[in-house]
């Protein structure tokens, strides 16, 4: 058990310390700050100031090493374009996005599992055929048409929903939705694949001989162990379900981390994004951590094996 | 009677045993994937279409006619069938405009995934053939890259070089790459111990032979699938990214952009943001359906 623990935390470790190197290297090395932080036609040697001021004239690992030394105390810099501490600017706009991502969760949840263990109960009926149309069809969609066409019904048209913003419950449902619709297909897909893998073991076949009525199999039996595959790869998909959450946020005008990202990106200010990507990144890591270790303590077979 | 011992075990000489024509075979095949291969005749219409779109086009897309903005869709009152699918905000044709704007989408679609696959593809077989230490520093990357969501790393990287067509090309292809690495290697892992592979070290084949020669064709299937599965996320992600303003410009038209801009005119003319976005959903949908018929074809039991 310490051996797992410990293996997982270096792992962490290293994935940390390759997130923060990878940000540092898209603004540092793709780019060049001093190009994009200088106006238009100001001379050499406003360039060559601006330089040593941002201290760009040290060499690459001395910049990432102060990059990551203040990165760790909470300190990414001010904003280029409003002089207020990134840090605070980033991590006041993340509970918006966080909300967001649970609500969006919790709808791909609601319209997964239902319609993944049916479509396992009743394989190869039309009930089976009409659900897996549905996954392919709702892979393919692109969530931000989704989000416009759901506007165009139900904020325009039918005049029930606001069309954006933030504050009531009303305004959650539409993103939450289209969050939602973007991550149930390939749940939805895992939760019956998962089914029906369980229930051809070995001992759903005991539990049914048993005599327990089919409701008891699938409930107490199944569901258990198809859970595992389930979990992890919802934990895997994180990420996505982020990536998701970053495209719906600029649909619907949510006070998120995302649109702040795509403001700034505008604005050109690169701080805030730098920062951005390291916390969102450090988010999914987080969690993906989080769900490695709960899938090792529930599934005893994966502790012993990695 | 006879006893089972001595009744003799020649199998009945009639057409139920022998193998069914090869022709038949072929045919069930193709109609189980008909789905698959309907899909690839949309594909080649919409490729067709965009190839050809100067000469489809009933009008310029980037012509203006102020006096004939915002009009509807043929079938709708004020509609008109020299513009059958309506005009946008400054009354270019919106069916021109998303003829032309598929050969973006292909093209970001087509280049983005040929760069990602080359680089996927090397870094996996370099990961996967050579020792521990090769494999740790790639393998290394290739999992802190996959913890970015698509999304954020192509913002990121987009926010630095500014947007353009060429910049979208590299951003996504260089955001792809790891899930290529991660499956050659895995493959490349598998087949470095085959007897073909070691007889060919043994005969003295140089290691690039040895896994250009031997290697690489074995793993086209994968490659191939997931390439052409990549390609409809890939237009996906251009288009939303010049749907925020930061790929294509206008006025060049691009499914994504059109988006953006009928964004604002949602109100009253729903159209100018509905088509191009039914475009690209019938074309994403389209490629998946595509692909997963093709990895059914290939090799039904591949783990993607």
């Amino acid at each position: 058990m310490r051996r797992f623990l410990g293996r997982q935390l270096v792992q962490l470790a290293v994935v940390i310390v390759g997130i923060s190197m990878l940000s540092f290297s898209i603004l540092h090395v793709v780019g060049d700050p001093v190009v994009l932080f200088v106006p238009e036609g100001a001379p050499k040697e406003e360039h060559e100031r601006f330089r040593k001021l941002l201290g760009l004239d040290q060499p690459v690992y001395v910049q990432y090493w102060r990059f990551a030394s203040r990165a760790l105390q909470g300190d990414f810099g001010k904003s280029w374009y409003g002089d207020a501490p990134v840090f605070n600017l980033v991590l006041e706009r993340m509970p918006p996005t966080i909300y967001l991502t649970l609500a969006g969760l919790g709808v791909a949840l609601l319209i997964a599992f239902p319609l993944g263990t049916i479509a396992a109960l009743r394989r190869h009926s039309i009930v089976d055929s009409l659900c897996t149309m549905v996954a392919v069809a709702g892979q393919a969609m692109p969530i931000f048409w989704l989000g416009i066409m759901l506007i165009i019904v139900f904020a325009v048209h039918l005049r029930l929903l606001p069309a954006s913003g933030y504050g009531t419950w009303q305004h959650f449902l539409m993103p939450a939705f289209t969050l939602g619709a973007f991550l149930a297909p390939i749940t939805m897909r895992l939760v019956r694949s998962g089914l029906i893998e369980v229930l051809s073991t070995d001992y759903v076949k005991t539990a049914r001989a048993k005599g327990l009525g089919e409701r008891m199999v699938v409930l107490k039996h199944a569901f258990r162990n198809a859970c595992i595959p389930v979990i992890t790869v919802l934990g895997l998909q994180f990420g996505q379900l982020l990536g998701g959450a970053i495209v719906t946020e600029t649909v619907f005008a949510w006070p998120g981390v995302a649109t702040l990202t795509v403001e700034s990106i505008r604005n050109q200010d690169f701080p805030v994004v730098q920062c951005a990507v390291v916390l969102l990144a450090l988010i999914i890591v987080a969690v993906n951590f989080i769900v490695d270790l709960a899938v090792g303590l529930i599934d005893p077979r994966i502790r012993v094996s990695v | 009677m006879s006893t089972l011992a001595e009744r003799p075990l020649s199998a009945p000489p009639d057409a139920v045993t022998s193998a069914p024509p090869r022709g038949q075979v072929l045919g069930r095949r193709l109609w189980r994937l008909k789905w698959g291969l309907a899909s690839a005749l949309v594909l080649l219409a919409i490729v067709a279409s965009a190839i050809l779109a100067p000469a489809l086009a009933p009008h310029d897309p980037l012509q203006v006619n102020i006096r004939n903005r915002l009009a509807p869709p043929a079938w709708m009152a004020r509609g008109d069938w020299a513009h059958p699918l309506g005009t946008d905000q400054v009354g270019r044709d919106l069916f021109s405009r998303i003829v032309h704007g598929g050969r973006v989408s292909l093209v970001v679609g087509i280049s983005a995934v040929l760069v990602a696959s080359a680089i996927g593809v090397l870094l996996g077989l370099g990961a996967g053939y050579f020792g521990p230490r090769v494999d740790w520093t790639i393998m290394t990357l290739v999992n802190v890259m996959l913890t970015f969501p698509f999304v954020l790393l192509a913002l990121a990287v987009i926010a630095v070089l500014g947007p353009s067509l060429q910049n979208m090309i590299v951003v996504l292809g260089v955001a792809g790459w790891p899930i290529y690495c991660r499956v050659v290697r895995a493959e490349t892992r598998a087949l470095r111990e085959r007897e073909f592979v070691l007889a060919g070290q043994a005969l003295g084949m140089s290691h690039v032979r040895v896994v250009f020669r031997q290697i690489l064709p074995n793993l086209v299937s994968p490659i191939v699938v997931i390439a052409t599965l990549q390609v409809a996320q890939v237009i996906i992600l251009e288009s939303f990214l010049s749907f925020l303003g930061l790929g294509i410009q206008p006025p060049t038209p691009a499914w994504g952009n059109m988006l953006g801009e009928g964004r604002v005119y949602m109100l009253n003319s729903w159209w100018i943001a509905a088509f191009p976005g039914l475009a690209i959903f019938l074309t994403t949908l389209v490629i998946n359906l595509m692909g997963n018929a093709l990895r059914d074809w290939l090799d039904p039991h591949m783990k993607l």
